[in-house]
This record gives C-alpha cells, structure tokens and sequence, in this order.
C-alpha cells in the first residue's frame, strides 16, 4: 500500500495545466517543420511557419500557445495498492485545475449547464476519465482539449460487414466535412470497437498517445498509416486553406464488441496540442 | 488565387472600396481598432438590434473579431487571443453586414447566406491563423471593455492592433479561398 497526499495530486494538477497550454507537445514543432519541407502549398508553408513562429512566442514571451486553454482532460489510471490522503481524488484533480487556470492566466471555457450556459469561473469541473489498475502508481495524463476540434468529432454505429473499408470512409469523412474547422494539420483519435460510450472514450484516449506512436499492432499499424496518407490527400491542408498537411498522425484504439455491431469514433485535436503526463 | 502571397495594409474603420480591393488569398495587416465579439456578445448584440436599441459600438465600416481571450499578464493589454471558429456567427453575421460592417476575422469556412451577404454589402471575411493566439495577442497594443463586462472572455472589447496578420477568404466578388485551395491540391 502507498499513500499519496490530496495536496501533491493537486499541485501536480495545477503544473501539468500551466505548462502544458505554454509548450507544444512532443514533437509537433518537429512535424510543422518537416511538413514544409513537403508541403505544396505556398500558404500551407506560410501558415506552417506561423505555427512554428507561435510555439517559440509562447515558450519564450509566456504566452498561452492558444487563447482556448480548453477543457481540462484528464485520463487518470490509479493503482488500487494506492491510498489517497486528505480528500478525494477528483477534488485535488479540480483543485489544481481552478488554481492552474487562475494563477497561470488561462482562460475559463466551462459553462454550469449546457443550456443555461453560466460560466464556473474556474475552468472546473476536469473532464475525467478513471481507470483502477495494478500496483501502486498514480498516472495522471492531462489533455488541454480545444473546443472548436471537439466540435468536429463523431460516431457512427457501421455493421460488421462494413469491415476496415466501411471504417476508413467514415474517418476520412469526418475529417473532410471538418475541413478547416478543427485548426490541421490535426491529431486523428479514432475508437474502435466496445459499446457507444467506451468507443467515444476511446477516440480520445487515442489522442494521449506518444505523438505519432504506431499501434503495438502491425495490422491496426497499418490501417493507421493507410487512413493517415487518405486524409492528406483530401487537399484541405494547414487551416483548411489548401494543402497536403491535413493530419500530422492517426492513432487508433480498440475493444472488442458485440457480434452485432462495429462502434467507430473520432476525436480530433487541433495542431496546438498540448499534452502532459505525470506518474506519482 | 496567384502563387505569390500579396500583402495589403488595412486601416479600420473601412470603406467600400478599401474591402473591394482585395482578393482571396491576398495576405492583410490591420492597423487600428477592432472589436471583439464571439458566440455569447452576438446573443446579447441581437437581442439590442431587435429592440431597435442603441448598439455599444457604430457598427458602420468597422471590423469583428470572432475571439475570446486568456486574461492578460500584468503589464500586457491581453494574453493569448488568437481566432475562434466562425461558423458559429453565420446565423448573425448577414445581419451585421447588412448593418455596415465591413470584414469578420476568425477561421473555418461560411456559409453561403454569409458569402451572399459579402458580395451584395461589399465586406470581407479575414481569416486569422486558428492557434497562433501567442503571435496575435502580441499584436494587440490596446484593450478597451466596451460592453458585456460580465460575459468574461465573451465580453465585447475594443482592440488596438498594429500589423495584425491574416489572410482574405472571400471577397466581394463571391470566392472562396477554402472551396478553391482545396480543390487545387486534393489528390483524385
């Protein structure tokens, strides 16, 4: 058994929120800049350039990368040999995230209710997503979830017999109606399998994966290289102003399912990708 | 749409024919006030328009951002203020134009009734660079509160700009830079 405090959850909450929205993850820099070696368009190059101009603005001049410092996401896996002390776990995950968003200048983007729409003033209540597994670790992945790629997701039942084909129209569908509007060249999330809600989830786990880290499996590797070159071929290009850089990778994750059904998924996220893990 | 990007300086307010010399793809830097406006200060502008209220600002020649800041950092007039996705303002932005404005600045495509709207009343539709809030929010020299205090981010503000980047996506002649590009580089 280990004891983990409310207070070092809270503080690590707090961290991931303000450097995650002040410094681009993994690699993106190192994609925007190998894109337009390839890109064909001389505004896609442009806009390339901005994003690469902006990431050193914000790391540098502390700005936030995006003023949609977005929802606070956070894919938590808790060991059960662990004990937290002090407080519950969601409550030091939303302590960091108020204290984050306030004290480091980001901005509030949750409203109460979805019809009445009255702001928290906090940026709370944290998006979370638990999962107990073995041991005696804490894993805390923060996602900082820009809502205009949000709002381009989507899910579709397909039967069975639409197999792998039927998949990869309705991914690189979406991602074409989405156009410009998700801000590519964009990070693909795409849920396979499980039921209506644990697919949904899994489109967005996707999305905390290393950037650009294959599927462990070669056949969902391959599906992941083949949907990836499809949607670059779409033209949609960086901001959806013309291009060949629509998406910079595709990660898929699965589940099995019903003999019935065949859930799909997608969730987007916005080329300012802003991603933080932190094990405790 | 040329292979060369031109570059145009805008000084706000603007007149027809400052907006009808442009073209899609033409690259702009605005310098002067524009004013802010997203989703909720939309709401709240329409609901004064309807009551044939007085409007916080003349809307006659003038530019809407479609933005929601960060808070600034001490010493700053704002923090990261980078564009929004204009779809959202489509339902009202007919309206507004109709109304004398003349350029919205965000990013993601119009609709029709939008464009329509564009070529019949000469304005424009600017599209500044979705998540470069860093870059954009250094080029805001001011920052007035004009109306909606309690809207937060959502509040309507008067923003001073100096070489603010962004690039024509339809023009007063009808086009389209996201229909037309697209369609230059999509591989068949």
């Amino acid at each position: 058994m280990k004891t983990i405090r409310f207070e070092d959850i809270a503080k690590h909450a707090k961290q991931m929120c303000m450097e995650a929205t002040h410094n681009l993850s993994g690699n993106m820099v190192k994609k925007f800049k190998s894109a337009q070696q390839t890109e064909a368009s001389p505004l896609g190059k442009e806009v390339l350039q901005q994003l690469i101009e902006n990431a050193r603005i914000a790391r540098e001049e502390d700005y936030p990368i995006c003023q949609d410092t977005g929802d606070a996401v956070f894919f938590v896996e808790l060991g059960q040999d662990v004990h937290i002390e002090g407080g519950s776990l969601i409550d030091a995950i939303n302590k960091g995230v108020s204290e984050g968003y306030r004290e480091g200048y980001l901005r509030f983007s949750m409203v109460e209710d979805p019809l009445r729409r009255k702001n928290t003033g906090d940026n709370t209540p944290a998006m979370v997503t638990l999962q107990l597994v073995p041991g005696d670790k804490l894993k805390l992945s923060f996602l900082a979830k820009g809502g205009g790629c949000e709002n381009m997701s989507a899910f579709k039942m397909l039967t069975p017999a639409a197999g792998a084909k039927g998949v990869k129209e309705f991914v690189v569908n979406t991602v074409k109606n989405a156009g410009g509007n998700p801000c590519p060249p964009v990070v693909v999330g795409v849920g396979l399998g499980g039921t209506f809600d644990q697919c949904a989830m899994l489109a967005k786990k996707a999305l905390l994966r290393e950037m650009g880290e294959k599927h462990p499996d070669p056949f969902y590797a391959q599906l992941e290289a083949e949907l990836l070159d499809e949607i670059n071929k779409l033209g949609i290009g960086p901001m959806g102003l013309g291009g060949r850089t629509t998406a910079v990778a595709v990660h898929i994750e699965t589940l099995p399912c019903h003999i019935t059904s065949l859930p799909v998924a997608v969730n987007m996220d916005c080329h300012a990708h802003r991603q933080k893990t932190v094990v405790l | 749409m040329s292979t060369s990007v031109r570059t145009v300086k805008l000084k706000p307010p603007l007149t027809d024919s400052d907006v009808s010399s442009l073209q899609i793809g033409d690259k702009v830097l605005i310098d002067g006030p524009i004013y802010t406006a997203r989703d909720a200060a939309h709401k709240r502008l329409f609901e004064l328009i309807d009551a044939k209220k007085d409007l916080p600002f003349p809307l006659k020649g003038q530019v809407i951002y479609y933005v929601g800041p960060t808070p600034p950092r001490p010493g700053r007039p704002i923090g990261a203020a980078g564009p929004t996705t204009s779809y959202r303002m489509d339902t009202y932005a007919p309206r507004l134009i109709e109304l004398g404005i003349k350029a919205t600045i965000g990013k993601g495509p119009r609709a029709p009734e939008v464009i329509n709207a564009m070529k019949k009343f000469k304005a424009v539709y600017l599209v500044a660079i979705g998540g470069t809030g860093a870059l954009l929010g250094r080029q805001v020299m001011k920052s007035e509160m004009i109306a909606f205090e309690e809207l937060g981010t959502e509040a309507i503000r008067r923003l001073t700009v100096r070489d603010f980047p962004a690039i024509v996506a339809n023009d007063v002649a009808g086009r389209d830079i996201f229909t037309e590009a697209v369609a230059k580089y999509a591989v068949r």
